[in-house]
């Protein structure tokens, strides 16, 4: 495999591990305002990620910090490109950050319900953009010949893209129910489950319109798998994932279900970086789409950032296990 | 210069100037709570555990703040800054990304477990988690400073074209204007951190409130104060100016309003630059001494702007303030430690209600000393994005347009202003709340 491949299957995993990560403390504020119908509940709720979001939102720093040093020509068109869509997207995540943080250091029940809001809001928001932003990197972007995005926001919001939004709430909702199902008891995991279940088959539902859409905007899209069919496994995971997933909550399995939810989420975007390799971001128009090639570092920066790279990763999985490890079981309250 | 690069240039001087607030709090103060969890494990002293305890939360809301106006900064070298992205990526990529992996990766995951895992972890690991955050926020910090270096004095590379290459990870994190300024940097932090403990110590002992606690906060703030205040001038602020003369010439002129090239150059205490008559208005001189601080000879040739062509002088009315200010304040710093250290050490100062006050007034003057400092770092490198290789105004994005920079500043006037307010009003909460003796 060639180091801009390598590179490409990098920031696809960063991806991934982001969305499984910070996707459950999402889809978790997406829901929790229904889920918690106590202000303790919801306390509850936001003590299970309280010493986690904050690392698993740095897989999304990571995924920036590799498309900086490995695709710069990406990194800067798309930064560019989707200029007032990132700008939302951060506020979001500031907001969101603040939301968690600040929530349970004044007892009040406005401040309280006050920041709950905003953490809800701006979850599923986030949760909606991220699906909004990887539709329309499947879709395709309006670029110019040198690979600079020229169009507006508004081209971002197209029907499709915004039925991607719609599919990944559903989805990252599901994981957080799934989450917060295996970190509650009594009620509230009672309430998480039922929660799952019903957020599983307008899911599945949703996942097929995206993909009969995609052939709709994206004719070639299935043109890897046909040359590949090994590539056919990512799709196949994911359905025996989501397929799982079901059955795991049913029999009230909780662990299974976050793990299968967690799996599904990994083969759904595994799918898409087969279906769209090598390109990057690929142009709506007759552009030159941005490739692992065109958009890449030269090779030595390649060859060091992945000596980092591998690295980084060994230490960060110590971390993760270490520190997923301390907050194992149900959850205490961790604030307070 | 176009609107559009303005537009970039005020978003991007507000949005970091307003999250240095923050790392400069955390950096030096992961350090000092390391210390007092050191302490606590050593010499089991209770008081110590309680210190640690209080700072910790703390820590936590400025991380958090941090955290959250950090992340801006990442994404605006790509949306404002896509020129300079695509032309220093492969080269400040590198640092970014190693801050991301190594530093920040192990900062936010490891103050999980402290923050949250006393009680449910070990000592000796509380501890360690303790001493991994700070080195968390120290590492983050080096890989920070390490890219901007990197702008300041470009080594380890070579030009291709339309973008540099990197051709040794090892001359990037060794670059020799890193070696003064990232020392300089921690240093400034420190003395940050120190005074702010020291400074709320002496808040509780002149409230007559939780004394005992409020005597390990000053003890630990005014010992380490005095040490990095002093630190702070000498080696790492003297030596980073031997540097700035050496790699940024322009710079050091602006710095010390020199606008005629001489040998055994005075040194300006005070006096205000007139670029109109190129001249220092009103000045009082200390003889030989910038030769000195710059060369280590009292008669040595100091470059003038009269000497660098005029479109490449920094904007030298900001750069000769900002750096008198941080010097000024440095040296009060220094007076004002190392009297809080002389009583201390005759262990009179807890009874001294006036070196207290001073103490506590002092609190809020590190914070423009650092800010004044990077003024200083950044404006003094205009008019270049990446010194003698790429100008600003051939840095910014050019699909971007100045209203829509200047829509997302407003925007992120507001939700700072949101911020800043939440951040000092939890601060004193925490403050009024005081410590406490249970985790």
């Amino acid at each position: 495999m060639s180091l801009n491949s390598a590179w490409f299957v990098l920031l696809a995993f960063t991806l991934a591990v982001y969305a499984i990560l910070d996707g459950f403390d999402l889809g978790l504020g997406a829901i929790h305002l229904r889920l918690g119908r106590t202000r303790q509940e919801r306390e509850r709720l936001i003590d299970t990620i309280g010493p986690v979001w904050n690392g698993n939102e740095v897989w999304l720093l990571a995924a920036g910090g590799s498309m900086v040093v490995a695709f710069p020509n990406l990194y800067a068109a798309s930064f560019s490109g989707f200029y007032l869509a990132l700008m939302l997207v951060l506020w979001l995540l500031l907001l969101r950050g603040l939301g968690i943080e600040f929530r349970h250091q004044i007892h009040h029940p406005m401040w309280e319900d006050a920041w709950d809001v905003v953490f809800a809001l701006s979850s599923a928001l986030l949760a909606l953009l991220f699906g909004v932003a990887l539709a329309n990197v499947l879709r395709g972007v309006p670029l110019d010949d040198t690979g600079v995005f020229r169009g507006t926001f508004t081209v971002l919001l197209n029907p499709f893209s915004l039925l991607g939004g719609v599919l990944s709430v559903s989805t990252l909702a599901l994981h957080g129910a799934c989450w917060a199902a295996l970190r509650t008891d009594g009620d509230l995991q009672l309430r998480a489950r039922r929660f799952a279940s019903m957020l599983w088959t307008p899911s599945a539902l949703l996942l097929l319109a995206v993909i009969a859409a995609s052939f709709v905007v994206r004719p070639g899209f299935a043109g890897n798998f046909t040359r590949h069919p090994i590539l056919f496994a990512f799709p196949l995971a994911a359905a025996a994932a989501l397929a799982s997933n079901r059955v795991s909550i049913a029999r009230h399995q909780d662990r299974r279900a976050f793990i299968a939810s967690s799996a599904y989420i990994a083969g759904v975007l595994g799918s898409v970086a087969a279906g769209l390799y090598p390109t990057l971001l690929p142009a709506s128009g007759s552009g030159t789409p941005l490739d692992i090639y065109n958009a890449a570092a030269p090779p030595q920066s390649l060859r060091i950032a992945m000596v980092v790279y591998l690295a980084g990763l060994a230490i960060v999985s110590v971390y993760l296990v270490a520190v997923y490890r301390v907050w194992k079981g149900k959850a205490g309250a961790v604030y307070r | 210069m176009p609107d559009a690069v303005i537009a970039a240039r005020w978003q991007f001087a507000f949005t970091i100037m307003f999250h240095y607030l923050f790392p400069i709090l955390t950096m030096g103060l992961g350090v000092l709570i390391a210390v007092f969890k050191t302490i606590e494990l050593r010499t089991g002293n209770p008081q110590h555990g309680i210190a640690a305890r209080f700072w910790a939360r703390i820590f936590a809301i400025t991380f958090a703040a941090g955290v959250v106006t950090g992340i801006p900064m990442e994404f605006q070298f790509g949306t404002n800054w896509a020129r300079f992205s695509r032309y220093a990526g492969p080269v400040v990529g590198q640092t970014l990304f190693m801050e991301g992996v190594f530093a920040f990766f192990a900062e936010s995951s490891l103050l999980g477990v402290f923050l949250f895992g006393e009680g449910r972890i070990g000592r000796r690991a509380h501890w360690l988690a303790a001493v991994g955050v700070a080195l968390g926020a120290v590492l983050s910090g080096y890989f920070i400073v390490a890219t901007n270096a990197w702008m300041q004095h470009p080594v380890a590379y070579r030009a291709a074209g339309d973008h540099v290459e990197l051709t040794s990870l090892w001359g990037l994190l060794t670059n020799p204007y890193l070696r003064w300024q990232y020392p300089h940097v921690i240093s400034g932090s420190m003395v940050t951190a120190s005074m702010v403990v020291a400074g709320i110590g002496a808040f509780y002992l002149l409230a007559r409130r939780h004394e005992e606690t409020a005597r390990v906060f000053v003890r630990v703030g005014v010992v380490s104060a005095a040490l990095f205040s002093l630190l702070s001038l000498f080696p790492t602020g003297a030596f980073h100016g031997e540097n700035i003369t050496r790699f940024q010439p322009a710079k050091m002129a602006a710095m010390e309003g020199v606008f005629r090239t001489r040998e055994g150059a005075p040194l300006a205490i005070i006096g205000m630059p007139d670029t109109e008559r190129q001249e220092l208005m009103d000045p009082i001189y200390v003889p030989g001494i910038l030769s000195y601080l710059a060369y280590g000879n009292f008669s040595a040739r100091v470059t003038g702007l009269n000497d660098i062509p005029k479109d490449l002088h920094p904007p030298i009315e900001i750069v000769y303030y900002a750096y008198h200010i941080m010097v000024g304040l440095g040296t009060i710093f220094i007076a004002v430690t190392a009297a809080a250290a002389f009583f201390l050490w005759r262990g009179t100062l807890f009874d001294r209600r006036g070196m207290l006050w001073i103490l506590m007034l002092t609190m809020p003057f590190p914070y423009v000393a650092n800010e004044a400092g990077w003024v200083v770092a950044e404006v003094g490198r205009q008019p270049w994005t990446v010194y003698g290789l790429l100008r600003v105004a051939d840095s910014s994005s050019t699909n971007v347009t100045a209203g829509m920079t200047y829509f997302t500043l407003f925007g992120f006037m507001g939700l700072y202003l949101v911020l800043g307010i939440l951040y000092l009003l939890l601060f004193a909460r925490i403050v009024d709340e005081g410590p406490r003796e249970q985790p």
